[in-house]
């Protein structure tokens, strides 16, 4: 059978984003309404319009140290609370209700709580972490319990201080889990904080100026706000992971954990 | 010096020892002998101290140091440093990687490594924690027969003076150890 000559990815990638550029086009042409669905050509130079804008700048920076602060904040308590209930049982059963909550409970109630119980600029920074936190948690605890057992027995029979087996089997163990929480936790940590945002109408905050455009029914603004959200986004993750792969490479963490190949 | 008396051990309804009694005095080779099943691992790690589910008498006087049935390198460093890190010395560390025929191999993973290259690295691991036991779950497999041949040596020269059990189903590998057999029954 002949084989199909395939593209290359970021070629491939780039013809489904312009397939549904073209699909929102079309939409908007067919609506004929800006304050519905505006033109992607619209979006684009109320963008550049908004970048042209100091107030935009303030707005991206601050909702970016909201939202990254609550995040790291959440994947330090979600490591360690996620060693501590690995370990103790008793941590494990009297954390375990608590995430099963923050997990079950809807966003839009931690948002309206919060708004009570503290400063509405700390709000996006809580809701973050509060997203994060609980998958953070349960990946390192993961990461921890499904340490390799036969390398914990190794280390027993050569006598391995607790800093090696955190280091040689622990450490390479949970890497993989907090990576992947990791990468799953950013894209959560800026649609929960945004939203935060909109509804506590933080000062100088993305979330702010998208309420704003809904307000004065800007839908182009609007769109061109989510678009800033969706770059900021996938500018953010790209960078985290390329920073966590050079970690691991370092580290060795890359290397294969399965049985050693036989040649 | 090893004394089990009256050992009893089972996988669930499968009865692997039943009042199994064995004396190891003083150093020497040993080789446990026996068919699948018979309990050659599992006698291995109720000696190491890893499995501690039994009834019986076990008595193990002197540090072990273990070859496993499975590598268990650690994937995250070096083949060098999977010797290092149990012996803390780098001479060590290269004389051994040398004489086990990897002096080139220290800087791989041991994803890198071939099934009887990871084979020589566990060796030369266990060799270099200072012990005076030595488990060998076997050992050999993997290896061809001049790196076999040279590994036997190794092993005979640097044990001399201590106790050696190893697991083999290969009697030729019992005797060019000069080991004392231990014949297990199913």
């Amino acid at each position: 059978m002949k084989k199909r000559a395939e593209l290359p990815s970021p070629l491939r990638g780039l013809i489904a984003l312009l397939f549904w550029l073209g699909v929102w086009w079309i939409i908007s042409l067919i609506v004929g309404r800006e304050v519905l669905i505006p033109s992607p050509p619209a979006v684009l130079k109320k963008l550049f319009e908004l970048l042209r804008s100091s107030g935009f700048y303030l707005s991206v920076l601050l909702s970016l140290a909201r939202i990254t602060a609550g995040f790291f904040a959440a994947v330090l308590l979600g490591t360690v609370s996620g060693v501590v209930c690995a370990v103790s049982r008793t941590a494990d059963t009297l954390l375990s209700p608590l995430y099963t909550v923050i997990k079950a409970t809807p966003v839009a109630s931690f948002i309206i709580l919060a708004l009570v119980w503290i400063n509405k600029e700390l709000i996006p920074v809580f809701i973050s972490a509060l997203m994060v936190l609980p998958v953070i948690h349960g990946n390192v605890r993961e990461g921890i319990v499904s340490a390799d057992r036969g390398l914990l027995e190794a280390a027993n029979i050569f006598n391995f201080s607790r800093s090696q087996k955190l280091r040689l089997i622990y450490a390479p163990s949970v890497a993989p889990y907090l990576t992947a929480g990791v990468r799953t936790c950013l894209g959560l940590a800026w649609k929960a904080g945004v939203a935060s945002e909109v509804l506590c109408f933080a000062s100088y905050s993305i979330g702010k100026r998208l309420y704003e455009s809904k307000v004065y029914l800007e839908t182009t603004e609007t769109f061109a706000w989510t678009l800033t959200v969706i770059v900021m986004s996938m500018i953010i993750e790209k960078l985290l992971m390329s920073a966590v792969g050079r970690l691991q490479r370092r580290k060795g963490y890359d290397k294969d954990h399965g049985p050693e190949k036989e040649l | 010096m090893i004394k089990i008396t009256g050992l009893k051990k089972s996988f669930d309804k499968n009865v692997v020892f039943d009042g199994f009694d064995l004396t190891v005095e003083g150093p020497g080779f040993y080789a446990l002998s026996g068919p699948s099943g018979s309990g050659k691992t599992t006698l291995l790690r109720i000696i190491s101290g890893l499995d501690r589910d039994y009834t019986g008498k076990v008595e193990v006087s002197g540090v072990i140091s273990y070859v496993f049935q499975e590598n268990r390198l650690m994937p995250s460093v070096s083949a060098y440093d999977n010797v290092f890190e149990v012996c803390h010395d780098r001479e060590l560390t290269s004389y051994l990687l040398d004489a086990v025929g990897l002096p080139d191999a220290g800087g791989k993973y041991p994803s890198e490594l071939s099934g009887g290259m990871a084979r020589r690295v566990a060796i030369a691991r266990a060799l270099s924690y200072p012990h005076g036991i030595l488990l060998l779950d076997e050992p050999f497999t993997a290896l061809d027969a001049g790196v076999k041949s040279r590994i036997i040596s190794l092993v005979k020269q640097r044990e001399q003076g201590k106790t050696v059990i190893a697991v083999t189903h290969d009697p030729s590998e019992s005797e060019a150890l000069g080991c004392t057999v231990i014949e297990l029954k199913k």
